[in-house]
């Protein structure tokens, strides 16, 4: 069953203007592996050139931030929701 | 003794109050700790009062001289603290601040004398931030204390708020806090860890990256200086971001159990619920989270009384927490 990854508004010129995207896989590394596959625009704003996550990019499995949780190597299951936020000041929201 | 010879004495040695009742499970104890009771109504008092006094002690600021400008971006309570501070301590500070913020947070900053300048609203916080190094640049003699980067703000947090908690709750296991400057998790988390290495600190984030329309790359994002020197991926255990409706269904069950409290202390307060949520069964717990201020400056929102999904909406145009 494929998992739901939600795109930022500043990712979405690399995706075509998806909001949302399908993909699978069993770690979080693999799942973004696999869109920034279908999508290879998005691959720089995903992962640094050693596969590490984004320096200003935050992955949440369920509202949970995976780089407490194993970062690329943290666990997805099928019914889990993926979400995209760029790193900012917090605070804000506008 | 409750007499005081300064307000500035007011700071600090906030009460810390059972909320055990929200909890989802017998075992885990939840505590928080009321930060609004201090005098400019919030836990940045602390932050204020220690980047003003560091800079005395530094030299950048010498109290008595006349004429001393101090420049700040903050869209609430930081601002609202050091005007109350630079008032007392003879000051003039002006505030950058996003055009979009509720009108309470305004007139507070009025109340204490400080003077505002506008940076657009579209671009939050990060828009307020970029607009103050620019003014400091351009005019070197303000003294710029910049919060996100001062040592002296996770030190306030680190010397007062994590001594207190503490000493009032030292069965603690469990600290959730918010997460904006990283000042109180830095300062309050790494005195906690000291005293017990296996106290857990938990941060709540809440999720303005997807709402700041004037982010136009990732490469516009920010990491708070204070996190990275102080090593905040090492000392944060676990990171979890709460959506604006969940902050204030939770600020409406604090207001249940007669806390009357800001909507960012929602927000931590349903971290600190996914937190007790995680404790197996049997297992007894003691969270402590904090109440970064009261309900006076969120009034405007409607959080208590409007159709809960209009004041989300509402959220998404202003500034609230």
């Amino acid at each position: 069953m494929a998992i739901t990854v939600r795109i930022p508004t500043v990712l979405r010129p690399a995706t075509g203007g998806a909001a949302t995207l399908l993909g699978n896989g069993a770690t979080i590394g693999e799942v973004l592996g696999k869109i920034s596959a279908d999508f290879p625009a998005l691959k720089p704003q995903l992962f640094n050139d050693d596969g590490t996550l984004h320096r200003f990019l935050n992955v949440y499995v369920n509202d949970d931030d995976v780089r407490y949780l194993g970062g690329v190597d943290a666990p997805v299951g099928p019914n889990d929701d993926v979400t995209l936020l760029p790193a900012v000041a917090g605070g804000a929201l506008s | 003794m409750s007499r005081y010879a300064s307000v500035l004495d007011l700071i600090g040695n906030t009460p810390v109050v059972d909320v055990s009742a929200l909890s989802p499970s017998p075992n885990v104890k939840i505590l928080t700790k009321l930060e609004g009771r201090n005098p400019a109504g919030s836990v940045k008092d602390r932050v204020a009062l220690s980047l003003v006094e560091a800079a005395e002690r530094d030299g950048i600021l010498k109290p008595g001289l006349p004429g001393q400008i101090l420049i700040e971006p903050s869209s609430g309570n930081t601002g609202i603290a050091l005007a109350m501070v630079c008032q007392l301590r003879g000051y003039h500070l002006k505030v950058v601040l996003p055009t979009n913020v509720s009108p309470e947070r305004r007139q507070l900053l009025h109340v204490w004398g400080a003077e505002i300048i506008d940076s657009p609203g579209s671009e939050g916080s990060n828009g307020a931030v970029r607009l103050a190094q620019k003014l400091s640049k351009e005019n070197p003699e303000w003294v710029f204390l910049y919060q996100y980067a001062n040592p002296a703000n996770p030190l306030a947090h680190y010397t007062t708020t994590g001594p207190e908690i503490y000493r009032d709750v030292p069965e603690i296991t469990h600290f959730v806090a918010g997460l904006g400057t990283s000042g109180t998790l830095m300062g309050v988390g790494r005195y906690l860890k000291e005293q017990n290495s296996d106290v857990q600190i938990w941060a709540v984030e809440p999720p303005s990256g997807e709402m700041v329309d004037g982010l136009r790359s990732l490469e516009d994002g920010y990491i708070p200086p204070i996190f990275t020197e102080n090593h905040g991926e090492q000392l944060l255990d676990r990171k979890v971001v709460v959506r604006p409706k969940e902050s204030i269904e939770w600020t409406r069950r604090l207001a249940e159990v007669g806390l009357f409290v800001g909507i960012s202390t929602g927000a931590i307060m349903c971290g600190a619920v996914r937190c007790a949520a995680t404790i197996p069964e049997g297992q007894e717990a003691t969270i402590v989270t904090i109440a970064c201020d009261d309900g006076w400056k969120y009034l405007s929102t409607g959080a208590w009384s409007d159709d809960i999904d209009d004041v989300v909406e509402r959220a998404k145009r202003i500034i609230y927490f």
